[in-house]
């Protein structure tokens, strides 16, 4: 079982306390009506699958339920960093 | 008869006698004895048949690895064990084994005629065989594959003992108790920290346990940790699998080792233990030879043997020979020379041998025949003699002899640093894969990480024979049966990578995983594609390292711990007056509430025209709900479903629909503003964690620029779903401070108040059809309001009702049920709610994929009506529909029905279903092929009961 450091409870819990949430650094675009048919399926299924370094999500479901940015190796899922969702790509 | 007790020696407590029964016979042992011991100590040779050729065979090893000697241990009802290993298995009094895979008897089997026709049965013989004809498999094949395939039998009744679970953390966790373990918890212990010593043992000590001059040293050291307060010992205990982040999973096995009434408390204890250092100590298994015969029963490993001499004192034969390829087999063998067995001759491939090896073997009296190879075993229920023969090829000699030793190296146990992902290197002077890199806090001592010393030997495949592979005998996996010619025919086959062919010839798909087995495939793989070892590659280790008890994994988590169920505070009640229940989700919700002697259709049936024409109170308190609180409650609400929600009047409800962002429906409730920053949402009861969960990630990560408040209030507020002509009748006396009056208080509004003086949010809406309310107050008073409803509603002829009726009430109003009459693939268009998507609105989840090609193009499957032309036909729910029943099969399917129901309110059946270009065909019949003939419906509009709405003005 993963221990994951929460950015927010600054404490690192086991794994079953938290959600995954996909890759991250996907952002909604403001207005979905300008992308065109490609643009949106882009957005909507198209995911990176890197063998490395992984940009993805997490949320602290059973612990304090905020949602945050991580970067894990897919090879080792060694944790290389977790973040507050809003800061810049790691 | 060939094993015997020695006079003296071994760890055995001869003072000590310990009865037990094997296949019904009376025996015994001493203490310390394990059962293979035991039996062997009696001359027992045979232990079992194998697999597929049913094939006598006896002890291999003398630890986890056996792969032959599987016995089913039975501690009474419930408490049958199969697949246990002899060696594995410690004597106590009453002991009560058998063997297994064997019919009628051990000694006779009528299967063992499959070894007969050997030849028919080569690597994949399944996948080709039983292929044709097809008919033939039901009835012919499977029964016949299923009666002899499987090892030992699982009990057929329910385990009645307890299994504890815990979790502990630890400075280092040391995985193995023999010398190099010990040695490394005694380090790590110096340093004060928390340490785990574990081992799967009856006792600690691993291979000087089978070494009496490791003794003295071996009980000094027991004692000092024994004595450590930050060293804790557990011995009986497996290490099943690493995972990440040194979390290690043992299960330690508390009472299987003693007598059945003197077994108290837990079976066994799962350890979660959490660990900053993991040292693997895991030893390394000694790996059989590859050649003719080397299955029969006498034929074992030499470490086995000296084991059996040295732990148990016990001889696995009269007259031994040794078939050696390294030097561990001379020192086991002169081991066993002093322990007092006698050991015929020694054979060593090699023609260059360590000197002092040989001549300590000569000085006693040993024969040496090196360069020599075993190339025939002879007997089948037990050994009588070998044939051997320079370099394999030459004129044989035959040795008489009662057990044959093979001494083939050594594999270090690496499962667990593989599980731990870490990397492995071919090392040739071991001819075994040892540890190499790995990114955890972890490392490997002894044996197991290639530091220890059992001399030099030769790596090989299978022994050189006169015989070629494709015509020999000679075995790679005993347990699964695998032949050295299995392999070479897998090859041939065209099989390249160990992967495939362990799946194609399943090498080391036992229960053994391949212990004794890996090694020896992968090298004779290696020789027959003549491409090294390390091009072939070695299959993943995955946990358990040993077959674990289902028990041990559940724990506590069983019967009503298994999972929660979630109770309302009205389900008291419902249980006092007769409800049948059914699980939503986890919550426990009354199904129906029969009278007298009702069957369901009955009630319901009674329960909806009481509804209809009377009033019935309903729990509705497992609605999901969230309470939406900020000055951009509206604009979020907006955002998130396809409704408008900025132009809801404070007062007002509205009914919600959600998609995700691909634009399907996934979830739908009737939701009220109370205040312009304040919203009362509800979802459906399976859906309420997963929208608050959707609704938090937009908040956090798209949108938090909102000041929106989002809290689940599922359990804080009991529901009371009051429906009916008489509803307005039943509350009217007991609401204060609301205006009940229907131009007042009109449909789809919410008022706030008080009921039966405690504060109430009451919503005056229906999923009914009929004139409504549903009831809002603090869980607390969940009960007393509801008792106060009923006994008010004594006076209008109320009855309770329960989902099944709810369900029939709203298909006939033709309200949807997500992810009953949806399943994932559903738009608001597809289930006819396009009304409540806001057209107006710039942006909603979901919005943009309404307009992907696939979503508007023709054809779309979407929500209708069925009746059937026999009323009194119920369709079934996801019974599929075909627009012509006598096109040929495979018929070309164009929907499936969603709900269906006998509607007593209509006197007939009704039914929903989503089919292809569906609202097209009103007025068409369609065709529901079913076992019993095909059933006709004619396509409707999905609104069966009311179409105008007026009832709801009750």
């Amino acid at each position: 079982m993963l221990l994951i450091h929460c950015p927010y409870c600054e404490e690192a819990r086991p794994e079953v306390e938290f959600a995954y949430g996909g890759e991250a650094h996907i952002a909604r675009p403001l207005d979905p009506s300008t992308y065109s048919d490609e643009q949106w399926e882009e957005f909507l299924y198209i995911r990176s699958n890197p063998r490395g370094r992984h940009h993805e999500r997490w949320r602290h479901t059973h612990g304090c339920g905020r949602f945050f940015n991580a970067v894990r190796d897919t090879v080792t899922d060694v944790f290389e960093t977790t973040y507050k969702a809003g800061e810049a790509r790691k | 008869m060939s094993g015997f007790r020695l006079a003296d020696g071994g760890r055995i407590d001869r003072r000590t006698k310990r009865s037990f029964t094997f296949d019904g016979k009376a025996r015994w042992g001493y203490a310390g004895d394990c059962l293979a011991s035991a039996l062997l100590a009696q001359g027992q040779m045979l232990f079992g048949r194998s697999f597929k050729y049913h094939r006598p065979r006896g002890i291999l090893g003398a630890g986890v690895e056996e792969p032959n000697a599987l016995v089913t241990v039975d501690r009474g009802p419930g408490r049958r064990t199969p697949n246990l290993r002899a060696p594995s298995v410690a004597l106590h009094d009453g002991l009560t084994a058998t063997s297994q895979n064997r019919f009628p008897s051990l000694r006779f089997d009528v299967v063992a005629l499959n070894d007969q026709f050997g030849a028919f049965f080569p690597a994949g013989f399944y996948n080709k065989t039983f292929m044709w004809p097809r008919a033939a498999w039901e009835k012919v094949y499977e029964p016949i594959i299923r009666r002899l395939a499987g090892l030992g039998d699982s009990p057929t009744t329910r385990d009645p003992d307890h299994y504890d679970a815990t979790y502990a953390h630890c400075e280092t966790l040391v995985v193995g108790a023999g010398p190099a373990g010990i040695a490394a918890a005694l380090e790590a212990a110096a340093t004060g920290g928390r340490v785990f010593l574990i081992d799967e043992q009856e006792e600690i000590g691993g291979g000087a346990l089978s070494d009496p001059a490791q003794w003295a040293w071996l009980a000094e050291a027991s004692a000092t940790l024994a004595a450590m307060d930050n060293v804790t010992v557990l011995s009986r205990t497996t290490a099943i699998g690493h995972y990440h982040q040194n979390f290690v999973v043992a299960a330690e096995r508390l009472t299987d080792h003693l007598p059945v009434d003197a077994a108290d408390g837990p079976r066994e204890k799962l350890w979660r233990i959490r660990a900053g250092e993991v040292v693997l100590a895991m030893g390394a298994i000694e790996r059989p030879l590859v050649f003719e015969g080397n299955d029969v029963p006498g034929v074992m490993l030499a470490s086995a043997a000296r084991t059996f001499a040295l732990r148990y004192g016990v001889a696995v034969g009269r007259k031994l020979v040794v078939m050696a390829v390294h030097d561990s087999g001379w020192r086991d063998a002169l081991a066993l020379h002093e322990a007092g067995v006698n050991i015929a001759a020694i054979v060593d491939l090699r023609r260059e041998i360590d000197p002092a090896l040989v001549e300590a073997a000569r000085a006693a009296r040993i024969g040496c025949y090196p360069g020599y190879a075993v190339t025939k075993v002879t007997g089948r229920l037990a050994v009588d003699g070998v044939t051997i023969a320079l370099a394999g090829v030459a004129k044989g000699q035959k040795l008489d002899c009662d057990a044959v030793l093979m001494a083939g190296g050594w594999t270090p146990t690496v499962h667990l640093w593989s599980h731990a992902k870490g990397t492995l290197r071919w090392d040739d002077s071991w001819g075994a894969f040892v540890p190499d890199k790995t990114h955890e806090n972890l490392r490997c001592v002894g044996a197991c990480g290639g530091d220890w010393d059992f001399g030099s030997g030769l790596t090989i495949g299978a022994l050189p024979a006169p015989k070629p592979l494709h015509e020999s005998k000679a075995f790679v996996d005993f347990q699964n049966d695998v032949k050295a010619r299995d392999i070479g025919l897998a090859v041939q086959e065209g099989f390249r990578s160990i992967e495939h062919i362990k799946r194609y010839t399943t090498n080391g798909m036992a229960t053994d995983q391949g212990k004794t087995s890996n090694l020896n495939g992968l090298q004779i793989a290696s020789d027959v594609l003549s491409r090294p070892v390390t091009e072939i590659g070695l299959t993943t280790f995955r946990p358990p390292y040993t077959p674990q008890s289902f028990g041990a994994m559940l724990g506590h988590h069983k019967e009503a711990l298994f999972q929660p169920l979630r109770k309302t505070v009205i389900d008291d009640w419902a249980a006092d007056h007769g409800a049948v229940y059914e699980n939503v989700a986890q919550w426990r919700r009354a199904r129906y509430f029969p009278q007298g002697s009702e069957d369901m259709d009955a009630a319901v049936a009674r329960e909806c025209r009481t509804v209809r024409s009377a009033v019935g109170v309903f729990d509705a308190s497992t609605l999901g709900k969230i309470e939406v609180v900020g000055p951009d409650a509206a604009e979020f609400l907006n955002r998130m479903y396809t409704n408008p929600w900025k132009s809801l009047e404070p007062g007002r409800c509205r009914y919600g629909l959600l998609l995700g962002e691909h634009g399907f429906i996934i979830d739908d409730g009737v939701s009220a503003r109370l205040a312009p920053d304040r919203f009362h949402l509800t979802t459906t009861t399976g859906g309420a964690a997963r929208v608050l969960n959707m609704m938090e990630d937009y908040l956090q990560t798209e949108w938090s620029d909102l000041d929106v408040w989002l809290t689940s209030t599922t359990e804080q507020w009991a529901v009371i779903a009051v429906q009916g002509p008489k509803a307005r009748r039943v509350i009217a006396s007991l609401v204060e401070g609301i205006d009940l009056a229907p131009e007042a208080f009109p449909h789809m509004a919410v008022r706030e108040g008080q009921i039966c003086g405690v504060p109430t949010r009451l919503f005056r809406v229906s999923f009914t059809g009929e004139l409504g309310f549903e009831v809002n107050v603090p869980a607390e008073h969940g009960r007393m309001v509801w008792d106060a409803i009923w006994a008010e509603g004594q006076k209008h002829g109320v009855t309770p009702y329960g989902t099944e009726t709810m369900h029939v009430l709203r298909a006939e109003k033709g309200f949807i049920i997500v992810g009953q009459d949806t399943d994932g693939t559903v738009t608001p268009d597809d289930a006819g709610l396009g009304w409540a998507v806001g057209k107006k609105k710039p942006d909603f989840v979901g919005k943009r994929s309404l307009a992907r090609p696939d979503i508007v193009a023709p054809g779309r499957k979407q929500l209708v009506g069925l009746l059937t032309d026999d009323p009194q036909v119920v369709l079934e729910e996801g019974a599929q529909i075909v627009a012509d029943p006598n096109q040929p099969v495979p018929m070309t399917m164009i929907g499936h029905v969603t709900s269906s129901y006998h509607s007593a309110t209509l006197g007939r059946s009704i039914a929903m279903a989503l089919v292809a270009g569906g609202r097209d065909r009103m007025g068409e019949t369609l065709h529901v092929p079913m076992p019993g003939g095909v059933i006709s419906a004619k396509v409707v509009a999905p609104m069966f009961y009311d179409a105008e709405g007026s009832r709801l003005n009750g």
